[in-house]
């Protein structure tokens, strides 16, 4: 049973990372592309126009493999997660059914317009298309997240005789407390993602020398909508995130800190790798009493480390909690250096033509990807050894009788299958960018 | 109020039966009527920006029933666990299938993308009539309310059954037929010319294989599981159903012959309905039948969600609902007539 459990961990985890690299995009560029058409139709300008056409294109390749992606999440409640569903469906299944019927039929219906109805339909129209495109996938994001908030922080909630839970009130559900800052934090995170892709192509067109009109906008767009979105990042958001995990699930914190020992004036763990064995953090290096500051306001607040809590309630892999944690800070610090960087020098009229600066922009693209990932992590590890924290255990939310073969069998099905996806996403986009915008729509999209 | 959440769950799963049907349909009689690549064009691009829009009506409809009925859509879905997988890998590759075709200009591309397409649309629909079948005939449920089938056991119907039985091919093989019907009727509404008239032929063709199988599976449906037929005599009125769905067959076979193309669509889309409504009465108040303990059956009552969480969910449905319906008609009204590839 032991294994089955572990492979159903790992099929859901890479099953769901795996998914969530395409909606990071789509949800980011979901609000770029409104931007962008709203200022084509605004100016009536051809060369919005054709801009917003070119990231269409990419929107809508992004948007097929997280579409295909996300289709086996639903059903994996179900089929791995059978205890778990039956044990919160009466809460979870409001939220997952929202999503269908308010946010994926938006988001299918109108993109079908928006794709194939160029040249069909008038620019006012394309135009609300996107606003229902944007509309939907960031409903989308609001009411999945809702459900994951509501799994790191249980609320609005009875038990039922037979145990199970029932929700008893919708918007004590929609409005847990949990979900406002994971929200915002989440969602400034696709408009990282999409602005650093955007700003990634930008670079490499006018590094090559081609397209350089449209290379112009893209880095505009993407710097300007990049330098706020990574700000908003780590001040608000990221802030007030870290601050509630530590009010709610205070083991977390502790753990992804790297913080073993309950301390007074507790200090924030830079770099170091931590040993689980002695508690202690190798080749630390320390800022003092950095993290009472940012945490509680106060040099001297105590802020209770590992040793505060038994160790049935620690996550169990507190070592990759701990780096998930610190490669997404570290690279929240890099990419809001480079942007800022890009920001400055667009605004001193010289980023088109540094070319190390345009280097960079180019080569960071994959580091928002990595950074959101590491965060999912972060949550999602740092939730263990609770499933729905502090009422379900992991362990106890299995289908009882899908045994190992069954779950390794399905998990390298996906393995498999999800690296030939990888390496066909890469192609498209790489044939995507060969053509370049101002070409036109793939063929089947003519009408 | 779980009987209201009962037909809710029907009525979405049956309207993407009829909706995606027809995507499955056009895949199934692909290979057969779009002879040239123009051919094949104008029949992707039929479908084309409509069918995830169709596909949705299937997550929502799974959404639906695991707010409505958790325990239900767990036990389902674990226990049909490695079927269902394979219906989300084939679900992956058609969506690729239909997404990508277009991107690459090379024929192997092409090719392979055709072939990818018109196979996992097969096997779909075949899928979904043996996961109706087994709906029907039931499964081992455990007192705990969970089972877990093998993909096959001596293809029999007993109690011990495997997701493969004879009766459950035979609602396979409807199932496919059906939809290419339904398929090919919707191509031919769609197209002009020559592959218009092939799938009209192809309608025809499976249409009369069709009669023959909903003749078959009607008759062995008492057999399998008596209850339908208990269901059905204690209200009898429920018999409307299986008659509308002989009527509405026989009228698509007529209408097919008039070669009304439209009439014949709706028709197909109304055998469907009425096929799918005929099975949900029979089911009453079952969600999943047990074939060894009637106890352990759940039911509408068993598998709730509780009271508040279905009271509320009546407003938001309502409201979602008709805002869907909205944009539904608004994507299939904005690419309504004949495709015309080409022409901007
Ligand atoms: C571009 C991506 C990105 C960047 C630069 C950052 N984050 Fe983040 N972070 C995410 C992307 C992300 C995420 C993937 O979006 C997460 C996962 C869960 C969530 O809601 O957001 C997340 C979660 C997350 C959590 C866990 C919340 C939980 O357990 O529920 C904390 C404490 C932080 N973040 C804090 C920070 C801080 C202090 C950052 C400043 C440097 C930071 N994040 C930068
Ligand atoms: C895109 C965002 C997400 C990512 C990248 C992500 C990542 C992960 C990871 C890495 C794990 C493995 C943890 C472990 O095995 O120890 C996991 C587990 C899990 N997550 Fe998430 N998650 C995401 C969103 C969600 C959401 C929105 C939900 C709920 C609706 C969810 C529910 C679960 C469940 C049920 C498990 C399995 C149980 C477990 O091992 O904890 N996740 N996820
Ligand atoms: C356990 C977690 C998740 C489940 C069950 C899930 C489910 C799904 C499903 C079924 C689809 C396909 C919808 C369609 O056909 O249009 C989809 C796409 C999408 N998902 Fe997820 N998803 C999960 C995680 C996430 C997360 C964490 C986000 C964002 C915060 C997200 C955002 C989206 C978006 C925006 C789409 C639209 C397609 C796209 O833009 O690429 N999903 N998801």
């Amino acid at each position: 049973m032991a294994s089955a459990l572990l492979f159903d961990r790992l099929q859901f985890a890479f099953t769901v990372t795996f998914h969530y690299l395409f909606p990071q995009l789509t949800i980011g560029l979901a609000l770029l592309l409104l931007y962008l058409r709203t200022r084509a139709l605004v100016s009536g300008d051809d060369h919005y126009h054709q801009v917003a056409l070119f990231w269409t294109k990419i929107f809508a390749l992004s948007f097929a493999f997280g579409v295909v992606t996300g289709i086996p999440l639903e059903f994996q409640f179900g089929t791995n997660w059978a205890k778990f569903s039956n044990f919160a469906g009466g809460v979870i299944g409001q939220t997952l059914a929202m999503e269908g019927l308010f946010a994926f039929f938006l988001e299918s219906s109108f993109l079908g317009i928006l794709l194939f109805g160029e040249g069909r339909f008038s620019q006012r129209v394309q135009w609300a298309a996107s606003l229902m495109l944007f509309l939907g996938s960031w409903l989308s994001g609001y009411f999945i997240l809702a459900t994951n908030a509501w799994m790191q922080h249980p609320v609005a909630y009875t038990v039922a005789p037979d145990g199970r839970l029932f929700v008893d009130s919708l918007s004590g559900l929609l409005t847990n407390p949990y979900l406002v800052w994971q929200f915002a934090h989440n969602m400034t995170a696709a408009v990282v993602t999409a602005s650093f892709v955007m700003a990634a192509i930008g670079s490499f067109y006018l590094l090559s020398g081609l397209h350089v009109k449209y290379a112009k906008t893209f880095l505009r767009t993407g710097v300007v909508a990049g330098a706020i979105a990574t700000a908003l990042m780590i001040f608000p958001t990221g802030h007030e995130n870290a601050r509630q995990v530590f009010e709610h699930q205070p083991v977390k914190g502790a753990a992804f800190e790297g913080l073993f020992k309950t301390e007074r004036g507790a200090g924030m763990v830079l770099i170091g790798q931590p040993n689980i064995e002695t508690m202690t953090i190798d080749n630390p290096l320390v800022v003092p009493d950095a993290l009472s500051l940012v945490l509680f306001d106060e040099l001297y607040a105590t802020v209770k480390g590992l040793d505060a809590f038994p160790r049935t309630e620690w996550p169990d892999n507190i070592a990759l909690l701990y780096y998930a944690y610190h490669v997404m800070t570290m690279l929240g610090t890099m990419l809001v250096s480079v942007m800022g960087l890009a920001l400055l020098w667009l605004w001193r009229g010289r980023l088109f033509t540094t070319n190390w600066l345009l280097w960079l922009l180019m080569l960071s693209a994959p580091f928002p990807y990595i950074a959101t990932t590491a965060g999912w992590m972060t949550a999602e590890l740092g939730r263990q050894p609770w499933l729905v924290y502090g009422l379900l255990r992991t362990a106890d939310g299995v289908s009882p009788l899908v045994h190992s073969g069954n779950a390794l069998f399905t998990l390298l099905g996906y393995l498999g299958i999800y690296l030939g996806l990888g390496l066909l996403f890469l192609f498209l986009m790489a044939e995507i960018i060969r053509h370049g915008p101002a070409d036109s729509f793939p063929e089947s999209a003519k009408p | 109020m779980e009987t209201f959440w009962y037909i809710a769950v029907t009525l979405m799963l049956a309207l993407y039966v009829v909706l995606d049907g027809f995507d499955f349909g056009v895949g199934i009689v692909y290979g057969f009527v779009a002879k040239n690549e123009t051919d094949r064009r104008s029949a992707l691009a039929a479908i084309g920006p409509i069918w995830n829009g169709n596909e949705v009506w299937l997550i929502a409809a799974g959404g639906l029933l695991f707010f409505a009925f958790p325990k239900a859509y767990s036990a389902g879905f674990s226990g049909f666990y490695l079927a269902l997988h394979l219906v989300l890998w084939l679900l992956i590759a058609r969506g690729l299938a239909l997404e990508l075709r277009s991107h690459v200009d090379h024929a192997l591309w092409r090719q392979f993308w055709d072939v990818a397409f018109s196979g996992a649309s097969l096997l779909l629909a075949v899928v979904f009539g043996v996961a109706l079948g087994n709906l029907i005939r039931g499964v081992p449920l455990n007192s705990e309310g969970y089972f877990f089938v093998a993909l096959w056991t001596d293809f029999m119907t007993g109690p011990e059954p495997g997701i493969l039985d004879w009766f459950t091919i035979l609602m396979g093989a409807t199932s496919a037929a059906i939809l290419a019907m339904h398929g090919a009727n919707f191509l031919a509404m769609k197209t002009e010319g020559q592959l218009r008239d092939r799938a009209r032929r192809a309608a025809w063709l499976t249409g009369s294989t069709v009669i023959i199988l909903v003749g078959l599976a009607l008759i062995s449906v008492p057999f399998v599981q008596p209850l339908f037929y208990l269901n059905y005599a204690a209200h009898p009125i429920g018999y409307i159903f299986p008659a509308l769905n002989i009527a509405t067959l026989v009228s698509a076979l007529l209408i097919r012959r008039r070669n009304w193309d439209g009439g014949a669509f709706s028709a197909t889309s109304l055998v469907i309905l009425t096929m799918l409504a005929s099975t949900a009465w029979g089911s009453y108040p079952n969600i999943l039948i047990a074939t060894n303990d009637p106890a352990n059956s759940l039911t509408v009552t068993n598998a709730t969600a509780g009271v508040y969480g279905m009271q509320i969910g009546l407003w938001w449905f309502l409201v979602g609902f008709l805002l869907l319906i909205g944009y539904q008609a608004c994507a299939h009204q904005a690419f309504r007539g004949k495709v015309k590839l080409g022409a901007h």
